[in-house]
């Protein structure tokens, strides 16, 4: 029997206001435990959540760059569970009103297009966070409690588990554009849950899913589905029955690992949220987010070939991250030629990140500098070997590519009368190599190229090196 | 006459004229909690300390400028005091020693720098009518201590009618500041949902509680409620709507008020010595210009059992945070965390609040919200929908508060239903969110005091007061005192 | 509507987390049934065009500004913590 497989996801992502969602609190990552907390996130009697309007804001923003149509009625409920990180025993979530709903993002695999649904996308809080100590206690530290909280639930309409890595790449590509969260994985701002289940090729009924939790980079997601594929499809084929499980991937074993089997449902006893005044969203509020959203990757992509004339590929590499297409974009402006430096920008830019594991913000060059520098290649004031050295010192010190060029005496010599001087004093001391460039052996004439390049330490204009030397070559 | 015969205007003019002091003020308070708090218990924590000190500032320090300067007063202990011990009278907050922040209310009342006295009894988390559910030793009715205080309020109501204190804050909820300010012989008012801040005060029902205060007179209820009301940004339920000087309203005027008496209020279940004081008080209206007719709230009756369903339902999940992670009295006898919660939970709770957090749960599970939450939200709307009509012709709503005079300590805690029947005539009034007052209109022949609700408009606090004074000023039903601890 | 039985008195007090003897499942039983038989009343009413009441205000939008606030400290936050060590709150192992 062959299967077809069913995934959806349900993808958490903190928003980064200044402060909490129902709470003045400062809402950072990294602080000491419970610094970040006030009575509010301690679920002291007697507090109340008072709404943070830049979470809504952040919300409707997200969402609308999701396709999702925006509620003008909603409201927030409490979702009542006892966890020592959750410290009301509820949590202010929203139920049967989300702030946004019937989105979709496209997504692109082995070069098909294909649109995923979104069921919904709501606003919430999030939990504090609980750690299992060596001496048989757990502790907790309430600065994350409160943290606004998205949660985006996709349609089960990823095939394989390449489209739901997929669909994690555009998605958080997407939401790092509108600039709502960091969406950082390795520090939680970003975190996902699988739903998977297999069903025979042909059925319309869906089968029995499992979901996978504690899925820390969208590569274990991606494994974590793969292996959870051929786990049940075994099953299956066995005569086995798929239970409604909650599994965890393993990193060392590679292997999904069951945490719980889900009896029923559980019961959240989700209620209208009476602390919390209702929300009523009209066309003014939503047109004053929708004109704050920037240009999306996928409008800029387009652009990027069809305005600029970059390749397909050229243009999915450079917006794959925001920050990225911003100093590319910042770059031009600043008069670069667009092929240059997106060549520069996809070559040493991002060579020189992936070996020092550092971010474009990092690194000390400025758009500006890149685009000062591409200008020196392109006037001839330096040779692109040199530009590399140049780059070198920008990349780590940062300055004016001019001043470095000057000061580090690196301006390309392109004086015809002093490169011919120079290439006499090469040919004098190699005759063999004239012989042997006459005779036909074409080699020789890169050999000499060479020695001019070493007697000007680098510095002699290649295109007119090339001229000169068959010029006075012909002449003897 | 003892110095808390007065009224806070009147010893607000004594302080100026140097006849008394404040530190005289308070010692009153706490002589008299001496004299007869040992019987009546409607302190659960004093702040005897604190408050001698504060006093001595104000008399050294302070003209007396602040409406409420050197007043002494109490502060139901379901209200959060920064530094002062807050238990909701439950075992579960029995080591609760500093909340770590004040109320709403009590930064609006230090600045007019009354005196807090202490922290009053009260059933416990607010959840019951007699005061017989608090862990600690229930308040007494001063009146005769066989009988029941009232509650949830029932040491707010109590202290103030034992002249232990000139004011007093409490909540209210379903009739938690009316039922016993009428069983005590005092003044308590539930103002319009949203008039007073929340933040502070520990939920029992979020969507129906409101605080209130409890006085001698209606004037002095009045100046409280000015300086505790107006809208608050750590609430967003509480309403932007300007307060206005509820003392100034006291005209005396009730000329052309048209009262409306619900048929419901005067059936039967409210006892016949009830009935005939309500009837002697709208005689006393129609002689001062006012008009009655008979009207009727036709879904009043189903006012408790749809308040039960919705207040245990938002107590179920308020009262959840109490888990023993962050502050309380965790159990010693757990080694898991479920156990923990479980143990914490069982041991710190009393039976009245476990069987409304049960009722609650059991109303918002999965299958039976639709059926009982839901359908009680529906009625409520429908009970909301009665007063509403009701306005539209009527100034004011009046009834009897209690359908009978203060029970006997015991006699109504073996059967939880017949306790809740006690408050269908104060109900209906937090479903619907108006405000509403308990004035003294009387005493039963066992010498009991009887309370004649006046029920008003959404926010129109103004029309309930000047329609309570008007009556307390042509009677003496709040000049009597309860004999505890001889006269006073 | 039906009566409530015990197997459901004992899930519902496992929902609110609350430890029941057996003797509590069995009073819980009787006067939870009782309130919920009396609360069966409301039925009585026919509510399919009335709107449910959350809050009883017509109020909407209550929102505050972005503004971060210092407020209490570490060690205010663990104040009255049963059990606390090194800046966070200790609580028994989560697993059973």
């Amino acid at each position: 029997m062959n299967f077809e497989t069913i995934i959806g996801l349900e993808v958490h992502v903190e928003l980064k206001t200044k402060s909490k969602i129902f709470s003045p609190s400062v809402n950072a990552f990294g602080s000491e435990p419970n610094t970040n907390v006030s009575p509010i996130d301690l679920g002291y009697p007697g507090t109340l959540p008072i709404l943070n309007e830049e979470a809504v804001n952040f919300a409707m923003k997200a969402a609308m760059a999701l396709n999702c149509e925006i509620a003008t009625d909603t409201k927030f409920d409490r979702k009542n569970y006892f966890y020592p990180d959750n410290p009301k025993a509820y949590q202010i979530s929203q139920f049967d009103q989300p702030i946004g709903e019937n989105g979709w993002i496209e997504i692109e695999v082995n070069g098909k297009k294909k649109k995923i649904g979104i069921t919904r996308l709501h606003l919430e809080e999030d939990a504090g966070k609980l750690t299992h100590g060596d001496d048989g206690y757990s502790y907790v530290d309430f600065n994350r409690q409160g943290t606004p909280l998205i949660e985006i639930v996709s349609e089960p309409d990823m095939r394989t588990p390449e489209e739901a890595y997929a669909y994690l790449e555009k998605l958080k590509n997407i939401i790092q554009y509108t600039g709502v969260s960091d969406v950082k994985m390795q520090e939680g701002s970003l975190r996902c849950d699988a739903n998977i289940s297999l069903r025979p090729i042909g059925q319309e009924e869906f089968g029995t899913k499992t979901e996978l939790k504690n899925l820390n980079s969208f590569n274990y997601v991606q494994k974590g589905l793969e292996f959870e594929e051929k786990r049940q499809e075994k099953v299956l084929l066995t005569g086995g029955e798929i239970l409604q499980e909650t599994r965890r991937y393993d990193e060392k074993t590679k292997e999904t690992i069951l945490m719980r089997v889900k009896e029923g449902s559980d019961d959240y006893r989700y209620f209208p949220e009476p602390d919390l005044i209702p929300l009523y969203i009209d066309e003014e509020w939503k047109e004053r987010i929708r004109a704050e959203i920037p240009e999306l990757p996928d409008a800029r992509r387009s652009r990027y070939v069809k305005e600029m004339g970059l390749s397909e590929y050229d243009a999915n590499v450079l917006t794959s991250s925001k920050e990225m297409s911003d100093f590319f974009e910042d770059a031009v402006n600043h008069g670069a030629d667009v092929k240059q430096a997106s060549n520069w920008l996809m070559g040493e830019v991002s060579a020189y990140m992936n070996k020092h594991y550092k971010e474009l913000h990092d690194l000390a060059i400025t758009p500006e500098a890149l685009a000062k520098m591409i200008k020196l290649i392109e006037d001839g004031t330096i040779s692109s070997k040199i530009a590399k050295k140049v780059f070198a010192e920008l990349v780590d010190k940062g300055g004016d590519p001019e001043k470095i060029v000057k000061e580090k005496g690196l301006v390309q010599i392109s004086d015809p009368e002093q490169l011919k001087e120079i290439v006499n004093k090469v040919l004098d001391e190699n005759e063999q190599s004239i012989t042997d460039y006459k005779a036909g052996k074409g080699k020789a004439l890169g050999f000499l190229v060479g020695q001019i390049m070493k007697a000007t330490k680098g510095q002699a204009n290649p295109p007119m090196v090339n001229k000169i030397l068959k010029e006075e070559i012909e002449k003897r | 006459m003892a110095l808390f015969d007065f009224t806070i205007k009147e010893l607000e003019e004594k302080l100026h004229n140097k006849e008394i002091t404040v530190q005289d003020l308070v010692d009153e308070s706490f002589n008299r909690i001496k004299e007869v708090d040992g019987e009546v218990n409607a302190f659960l924590t004093l702040n005897e300390e604190n408050a001698r000190t504060y006093a001595k500032e104000l008399d050294e320090k302070e003209d007396a400028a602040a409406s409420l300067f050197g007043i002494p007063a109490g502060i139901k202990d379901n209200i959060m005091t920064k530094g002062l011990r807050t238990t909701c009278a439950s075992q579960f907050l029995d080591n609760f020693e500093d909340p770590l922040y004040d109320a709403t209310v009590m930064e609006k009342l230090s600045k007019e720098k009354p005196v807090n006295i202490g922290k009053l009894n009260m059933d416990e988390f607010a959840m019951g009518s007699s005061n017989e559910n608090s862990s600690y030793t229930p308040t007494r009715n001063p009146w005769n201590t066989d009988y029941v205080p009232g509650g949830s309020s029932g040491g707010s109501a109590a202290s103030v009618a034992a002249g232990e204190v000139l004011f007093s804050l409490g909540s209210d909820t379903g009739g938690s500041i009316r039922q016993p300010a009428a069983f005590c012989g005092v003044v308590g008012m539930k103002p319009t949902y949203g008039r007073v801040s929340r933040f502070g005060l520990v939920a029992f029902a979020s969507s129906l509680d409101q605080i209130g205060p409890i006085t001698r007179t209606v004037e002095d209820n009045a100046r409280v409620l000015e300086v505790i009301a107006g809208h608050d940004k750590m609430d967003a339920t509480s309403a932007n709507v300007e307060v206005p000087k509820y003392t100034e309203a006291l005209t005396n005027d009730v000329k052309g008020l048209k009262i409306a008496v619900p048929k419901e209020y005067l059936a039967k279940g409210v006892s016949p010595e009830v009935r005939e004081h309500i009837m002697n008080a709208l005689k006393v209206y129609e002689s001062l210009g006012a008009t009655w007719e008979e009207v009727s709230l036709p879904h009043s009756k189903y006012a408790v059992a749809t308040y039960y369903l919705l207040s245990s339902s938002e107590a179920s999940a308020n009262l959840a945070r109490f888990d023993g992670v962050r502050y309380g009295v965790r159990s010693e006898n757990a080694d898991n965390m479920i156990d923990m919660f479980k143990k914490s939970r069982s041991e710190g709770f009393g039976q009245e609040v476990k069987r409304r957090i049960m009722l609650g749960t059991f109303a918002l599970s999965s299958g039976y919200y639709d059926a009982y939450y839901k359908k009680a939200q529906k009625v409520r709307t429908l009970i909301k929908n009665d007063f509403d009509k009701i306005f539209e012709d009527y100034d004011v709503v009046v009834g009897p508060t209690t359908p009978t005079p203060a029970f006997k300590v015991g006699e109504k805690t073996d059967d939880p239903l017949t306790m809740y029947a006690n408050d269908i005539l104060t109900i209906p009034v937090n479903l619907a969110g108006v405000p509403g007052i308990s004035v003294p209109c009387g005493f039963s022949g066992e010498g009991l005091p009887i309370g004649l609700q006046i029920i008003g408009k959404h926010f129109d606090e103004s029309t309930v007061y000047r329609t309570a004074h008007a009556f307390e000023q042509a009677t003496d039903h709040h000049t009597k005192r309860p004999q505890i601890g001889g006269a006073k | 509507m039906a009566d409530i039985s015990k197997e459901q008195v004992k899930h519902v007090a496992h929902l609110a987390r609350l430890a029941v003897t057996d003797e509590e499942v069995e009073q819980l039983t009787e006067e939870l049934g009782a309130i919920i038989h009396y609360a069966e009343q409301l039925n009585e009413l026919d509510t399919d065009n009335v709107e449910p009441t959350t809050h009883v205000l017509d109020i909407k939008n209550v929102m505050r500004k972005d503004e971060p606030r210092e407020w209490i400290t570490q060690e205010e936050a663990l104040k009255n913590a049963p059990d606390k060590k090194d800046g966070q709150f200790r609580v028994p192992s989560i697993l059973e």
